[in-house]
Parts: structure tokens; sequence; C-alpha cells
């Protein structure tokens, strides 16, 4: 299987490697066009902020190269907010507009701190990417933007209202959450994406 | 529901562990890569690498501990010591460091708190801060392991730290850490009431009470301890065993 990650600088993408080879998976880092339309699973990592990754996306024609993928596609944190529409980061920024999602911050109060860190529940999961999975099952979230719920929702989390924990449209599936770094449940995630 | 996070640290030095660290079944305890999987396992939600190597090496070996760790563990980790430079954090997070502490260059400078929040993000920015109390000033910065004072408030520097940008603050008590009489409530509490980012507490776990106290009284997100793990006194399954009872919501 030929696994291709999208490199365009988007911070951490060597523990999304290492969780790969935990797996027995070798996966290529790159940002050619063909490499990445021939591979049978893309991902699509990524930290940061959001307007520098559309200036990189887009210096490397990959704004244009992504939305035609028909193979599974796995967003990860930063790499599922650059799904949707538009975001408030950077001032406003528009995104890849895969998804019909608007990013927007989470109010920060005493109560619920920003970023969003740590492990928090999976709610009302949908579909193959959640198989074996239950509401009892904790993912790690670092992130200060988020998703609202919408019907392209395949699982919530809730801080302190609900929001898109994970979102899939056709072959594009995304969480907000690391799948590298959340123990024994992220793996079985990542198995049920090489799965597809 | 977001839970409260427990966080063992581990002291390294040249790539090792230090500090007697008794875990039965451990068949090196000195190796990092072993002791923090084991944690992992036993449900520790993130680790903290403190690193005291203070040679030329230091950079180097510290990388090549953070890819070693990254390889292994599926649950975030942060390292911290004497990490000073965008360059510095850059190779730490590239190799696989999910958070990267800064303590006294942030002092010496702190628009380098603004400058690594620019580059990398808020997310992976945390703000490690050293309080120690004394009656006249109240809680202040200390730096070089408590025996510098700063002449900083320490709430006030917390509050700085996070309108550059860190993430997430990382305070100990000086007063506290190894007394085993429990967190400093009093500051903890100050300083979560005066950010809006996550607050770790640290310094003085002796209980699991101390915990719930300082997640129910200061507000903390996340309590760190070294020794208590460390020397098995307190494990990490029936720690949060013990603030599931008491109401607080863990990852069990």
């Amino acid at each position: 299987m030929e696994i291709a990650i999208v490199d365009y600088k988007g911070g951490n993408v060597q523990s999304v490697l290492f969780a790969l080879e935990r797996l027995g998976v070798q996966a290529t880092l790159t940002a050619d066009h063909d490499v990445i339309r021939r591979a049978d699973k893309v991902l699509f990592p990524g930290e940061g902020e959001a307007a520098s990754a559309m200036r990189e996306l887009r210096a490397q024609g990959l704004h244009e190269l992504l939305p035609t993928l028909t193979q599974p596609f796995l967003g990860i944190c930063l790499g599922m907010q650059l799904l949707g529409r538009h975001t408030q980061e950077g001032g406003g920024t528009k995104l890849l507009g895969i998804l019909p999602f608007d990013v927007v911050r989470f109010p920060a109060t005493p109560e619920y701190k920003v970023p969003h860190m740590g492990w928090n529940n999976l709610q009302a999961l949908r579909g193959p990417l959640f198989e074996g999975l239950s509401a009892e099952d904790y993912v790690y979230f670092v992130h200060s933007y988020y998703a609202p719920v919408g019907e392209y929702t395949i699982a919530e989390a809730t801080y302190p209202a609900p929001f898109s924990a994970a979102v899939q449209h056709e072959n594009f599936y995304a969480v907000q959450f690391h799948t590298e770094k959340s123990g024994p449940v992220g793996t079985r995630i990542l198995e049920n994406f090489l799965k597809l | 529901m977001l839970t409260k996070r427990i966080i063992p640290c581990l002291d390294v030095k040249d790539g090792r562990t230090v500090k007697g660290v008794r875990f039965e079944g451990l068949r090196d305890a000195g190796d990092p890569v072993a002791l923090a999987a084991r944690y992992a396992r036993e449900g520790a939600d993130e680790l903290v690498f403190l690193d005291i190597t203070a040679t030329n090496q230091k950079r180097a070996t510290l990388v090549a501990l953070v890819r070693d760790v990254a390889r292994e563990l599926d649950i975030p980790f942060t390292v911290g010591g004497g990490i000073g430079t965008v360059s510095d954090v850059e190779a730490l997070l590239m190799n696989g460091a999910d958070k990267v502490s800064i303590n006294s260059a942030a002092l010496a400078r702190p628009e380098l708190i603004d400058e690594l929040a620019a580059r990398f993000g808020s997310q992976c920015i945390v703000v490690a801060a050293d309080a120690r109390y004394n009656d006249a000033d109240g809680w202040q910065i200390y730096t070089r392991a408590g025996t510098h004072n700063t002449g900083r408030d320490a709430v006030q520097w917390c509050r700085e730290a996070a309108e550059r940008g860190a993430g997430e603050i990382l305070l100990t008590s000086m007063s506290n850490d190894g007394t085993k009489d429990g967190f400093a409530l009093d500051i903890t509490g100050a300083v979560s009431r005066a950010v809006t980012i996550p607050v770790v507490a640290s310094g003085g776990a002796g209980s699991k009470q101390d915990f719930t106290n300082v997640f129910q009284q200061a507000h903390a997100d996340a309590g760190l301890a070294a020794s208590i793990f460390h020397f098995g006194e307190i494990g990490i399954r029936e720690l949060k065993e013990h603030l599931r009872q008491d109401g607080i919501a863990v990852r069990l």
C-alpha cells in the first residue's frame, strides 16, 4: 500500500510517520503531485497557523490538486480545518472548500481555557472510521479553532458546546484530534482508515 | 468532557533518566523511553522530559532522545530544560516533540515567546515558571533552580507570557517542591484565574488528595509530579480512580 503524507511544512509530521511505522506501514512525505495522485491513501496532518499553511499549499499548487483526489484521504488537526471554506484565523482566511464549514475560534473563559488541550471523549460516532469505538473513548486535542457541527459531522466532542471532532465528505475524512497521539484509541482509528 | 491531565515528569541528563527511579520490573530504570512507555500504558495523559544536560552535546543528545521517545510513544510529550533559541525549538518539534517549554530564556528576553508562537503556533509553546513565596514580596519568579529572584511577580509574569502567545503555563512552586505537603493552591489558583490558557500545577504532590485539591480548589488543568510516581508511591491508575470518585473527570 502506497501512503502519501502531504508535505506543506505543516508542522510535526514526524509523529504521524512514527505512528504509521508502529503499524508496520511505510509512508512517503511528499509535495509531488504525481506521487500524491497515485497513492492508495493520502494523509494530511497539520499544526500551526492556517494562513501560512494556505500560502504554502498555493505555492505548491496543492490547493488545486487536493480537492480532485479520489482515494481515501485523512486530514488531521489543522489538516481538517483547512478542508473547510473559511477560518477566522489570521484575520480571516479562505480555505480549500472541500467541506462546507466555516472555522471559528473558541471563546476563552476562565472555565474553558483556549487552546482546548487534552483528552476529551467522542460522541455521536458514525461510519467505518470509528468501528469498535464508543463514547467512552478519549482522544487528544490541541486547538483554538473549531468546525461547528453539521451534516458532514461523523463525531462530536463537547467544549463546552458540541463541535465537529471528525468530518467526512465522500472520500475526504478528517479529524480534529491527534490520532497519532491518542494512545490505543488513536491507533485503532488510523487502522480503520488504512482499511478503507 | 475535557478531562484533567496527570503528567509524570522525567529528569534526563545525557539521554538518561536521573533521580533514582525505583520501578519493579523495569530492566533499565535509566532508560527514559522504557519508563515513558510504562507510564503511557499505566494511563499517564502526557509526559514532560526535563533535560538537565549541561554539555556542548546537549542539543544533539536531546534531539536524539526526542526521536526515540516519539518513535515509541503514542501520547503527547513536552521537552524542557535550557532551551533558548528558535532553532532549538524547531529541531525538537521537527523530531517529534509535541510541545517545548521555555523558562530562563523567556525571562531574559520575553519577545522570544512572541517569536516562537508566531513561528510554530501557541499550541506547542509552554512557558515554565518557577515561583517562590516570601512574606515581603509574595510569590515571585525565580531562575537557576530556584536560587535567583528575578523580582517579577508570579501572576503578572504568567499573564504576560499568555498575552505574548504561550499556549500553556507550567507553574512550579519552589516553596512546595520536594515537601510532599501538597501543591501551592493559592498561587496556582491565582494564575489559573489570571490567564485563559491551561495551567499545569507542579511541586509538592505527596498524596492522591493533593491532586483532588489542586483540581477542585485551584482549578489547575493538569497536575505534574515526579518522585511519587517514580518511587511507585502512587500508581497513575489508582490516582485516577481516586479522582473519579471525587467527581473529577479523568481518562480511565
